[in-house]
């Protein structure tokens, strides 16, 4: 077994451990814990594996059923990828440690099952290179985040899981419509033969091709929840159980993420479809950010406030990714795993403050201090001067990165510095509200928390994500070369594309009927056969 | 032929759009079918309109009278379980919403309170 078998090993995984988790384990909740964590740290050791190969190989294929590329699905393995699955099982650990402690788990049916199809879903999507496999992969997630959404019931949160699925599923639809556009005109759904024939296409017959790819960045801004897509997110995070809202984190990062690999590889600037990605996506990236710090200020309870914080973030790593350059792509990875770890870690601090103030949930009032009121303050503190981007966290160096990348651009520094005071404002009203107006407030404690098994696992878990923000602003030097790599492979798509393309037509024609005379077919199908159906 | 696809996929988009914008859940719900099978239409249509026609390349480069492009196909039917799922999961969701809350209002209401 080599390195390119195990391409395919963190769907897999969790494909094979949600199953048993139902199916053998529905009773018992110490053997599915067990196997939980068990099955995360195996997916991040699994994901660290692929990501040390990603960086020393150029891109690597699998071929799902040894199927060749444009008549069948592949896996691509490239730097980008392997970031994201790396990402994805760091947080999907401490989650599922964080809803163990919390006992959260124990609250509904199945969160672990759902846990790991969420991880299928999310580590598939990163991994396709197949536009409608990816489609796939997104309802795979979203299914499971559907149960997960609503884990634990009540009247509110299946109110919000209903906005949250009903917004998902015409996301969905405006999918599809998009990827048969893109099939009518290409004839294929392939990422690297759409690459290959989207790129010879005469600049004449590109209309539809350009309606094809305005839908899939509209469908891309839904799940990144750019402005004006935005609405579904904070009803939908502040509602969701803690552990949840944090795993969503990632979420939206799976849109940012296919907005990148779409329109590097297949739509990339200045190609076919010219700039369009751009003169769409800088403005609706500068709107969010904008809207996002603003609601930040705005927002009456603790749960809305990172939600907005959320939207403001993803507008912030858009502006760079929209810049479609090598230097600004690499600040906008670098800000991105930021804002990934901090926007869980604050889900996760913003959760144990509700479990202990009791009625008064997370609105934005002093009460009486809760337990352990110092710790989670410091954490809460620490978290939001990530977020908002203060030194001496990693959110100001992702800051100072995408500044530096964009110089020159004056309006959007100024978007940029005037937000980031705005967040800090706000962090800084709420968290003052909630953790030192308390001592101002006579009275009794509010209840202990509900049923939590063993705190002291909630807090490492939310810790530990605290901790990746130090590392991650510790080692901001290697960590920022690594990124800068990743973002030099994605402005040289074509390697990613004869990774999966070279040699395909011939393998593919050997492969049928043991013909001998391969050599007389190698001549390839235009590369531009819009009438494939004739 | 093409003309009827075409208006079929138009009203049917039409009509779900319309009902998706309704603040009742079970419209919605009714909203969302009709888009997905408008959407199915449409990506059947993807490969071309071909009547009568075999999803099989009998032989490349032989003269063939035509074929009709099975990729659609393939994509239909993935796209109709998924919806037809989705479905289920919505139906049951708003169900539970209903029994809930009480009434099958799509806005969350006034209160602002998480808890």
């Amino acid at each position: 077994m080599t390195m390119a078998d195990l391409i395919v090993a963190p769907v897999v995984l969790p494909a094979f451990l949600a199953p048993l988790i139902v199916l053998w384990m529905r009773f018992d909740l110490r053997t599915q814990r067990v196997f939980s964590v068990a099955g995360m740290v195996v997916l991040l050791a699994l994901a660290l594996g692929l990501a040390a190969s990603a960086s020393l190989n150029p891109p690597q294929v699998y071929r799902l059923g040894n199927w060749e590329a444009p008549f069948g699905i592949v896996l691509v393995l490239d730097r980008l990828s392997a970031l994201m699955l790396v990402l994805t099982a760091a947080l999907g650990l401490a989650v599922v440690l964080y809803a163990i402690g919390s006992g959260w788990d124990k609250r509904g049916w199945h969160f672990h099952s759902l846990m790991q199809f969420q991880m299928m879903g999310i580590n598939g999507a990163f991994l396709t290179g197949d536009a409608f496999n990816l489609f796939v992969f997104f309802e795979v997630l979203l299914i499971a985040s559907y149960g997960l959404m609503i884990h634990a019931g009540g009247e509110r949160r299946l109110k919000a899981g209903v906005q949250y699925v009903v917004y998902n599923l015409a996301g969905s639809t405006l999918f599809l419509i998009a990827l048969g556009t893109i099939y009518s005109v290409t004839g294929s759904l392939s990422m690297a033969d759409l690459a290959q024939k989207v790129a010879v296409m005469p600049a004449s017959e590109t209309g539809l091709l350009r309606v094809g790819a305005a839908l899939l960045m509209i469908v891309f801004a839904v799940k990144a929840a750019l402005v004006p897509f935005q609405f579904w997110l904070p009803a939908t995070y502040t509602n969701a159980p803690g552990p949840v809202a944090a795993l969503f984190a990632i979420m939206t990062k799976v849109g940012v993420y296919a907005i990148i690999r779409f329109y590097t590889l297949v739509f990339p600037m200045g190609g076919t479809i010219g700039a369009l990605a751009q003169e769409v996506l800088l403005p609706a990236a500068a709107v969010s950010l904008v809207i996002g710090m603003v609601g930040v200020l705005g927002a009456r309870d603790l749960g809305r406030t990172v939600a907005y914080a959320v939207i403001g973030s993803v507008g912030t790593m858009m502006l760079a990714f929209a810049q479609f350059t090598e230097l600004a792509t690499g600040a906008g990875l670098y800000y991105m795993v930021h804002s990934t770890l901090a926007a869980a870690a604050l889900f996760l601090i913003t959760d144990l403050v509700r479990e202990r103030r009791g009625a008064l949930g997370l609105s934005i009032s002093p009460s009486a201090p809760i337990r352990a009121n110092g710790l989670i303050a410091a954490f809460f503190f620490a978290g939001a001067i990530a977020m908002a981007g203060m030194p001496p966290l990693s959110g100001f160096l992702g800051k100072l990165m995408i500044l530096e990348a964009t110089r020159g651009v004056w309006w959007l520094w100024a978007v940029v510095l005037v937000t980031s005071l705005i967040a800090i404002v706000g962090f800084a009203r709420a968290g003052s509200t909630v953790f030192w107006k308390a001592y101002a407030v006579e009275g009794e404690a509010p209840e202990a928390p509900r049923d939590a098994s063993a705190p002291g696992l909630a807090f490492t878990a939310a810790g530990g994500l605290l901790a990746g923000l130090v590392a991650l602003t510790l080692f901001a030097g290697p960590a920022s070369a690594w990124l800068n790599a990743t973002a030099a492979q994605l402005y040289t798509p074509q390697a990613y594309i004869s990774a999966v393309m070279d040699g395909a037509y011939e393998r593919a024609w050997s492969a049928t009927s043991g013909h001998e005379g391969a050599a007389d077919h190698t001549e390839e199908p235009g590369p531009a056969a819009p009438d494939a159906g004739h | 032929m093409e003309a009827l696809v075409a208006s079929a996929i138009g009203l049917m988009t039409a009509a779900g759009i319309y009902l998706i914008l309704r603040l009742r859940t079970f419209p919605v719900v009714l909203g969302m079918s009709l888009l997905s099978y408008a959407v199915n239409v449409f990506l059947f249509a993807t490969g071309r309109l071909a009547v009568n026609m075999p999803p099989i390349l009998e032989h490349a480069g032989a003269a063939t009278p035509g074929y009709t492009d099975p990729v659609p196909q393939a994509l239909v039917l993935t796209a109709i379980v998924i919806s037809f799922g989705m479905t289920a999961v919505v139906v049951m969701l708003s169900l539970g919403a209903f029994i809930e809350a009480g009434d099958d209002s799509i806005d969350l209401g006034p209160e602002e309170k998480t808890k």
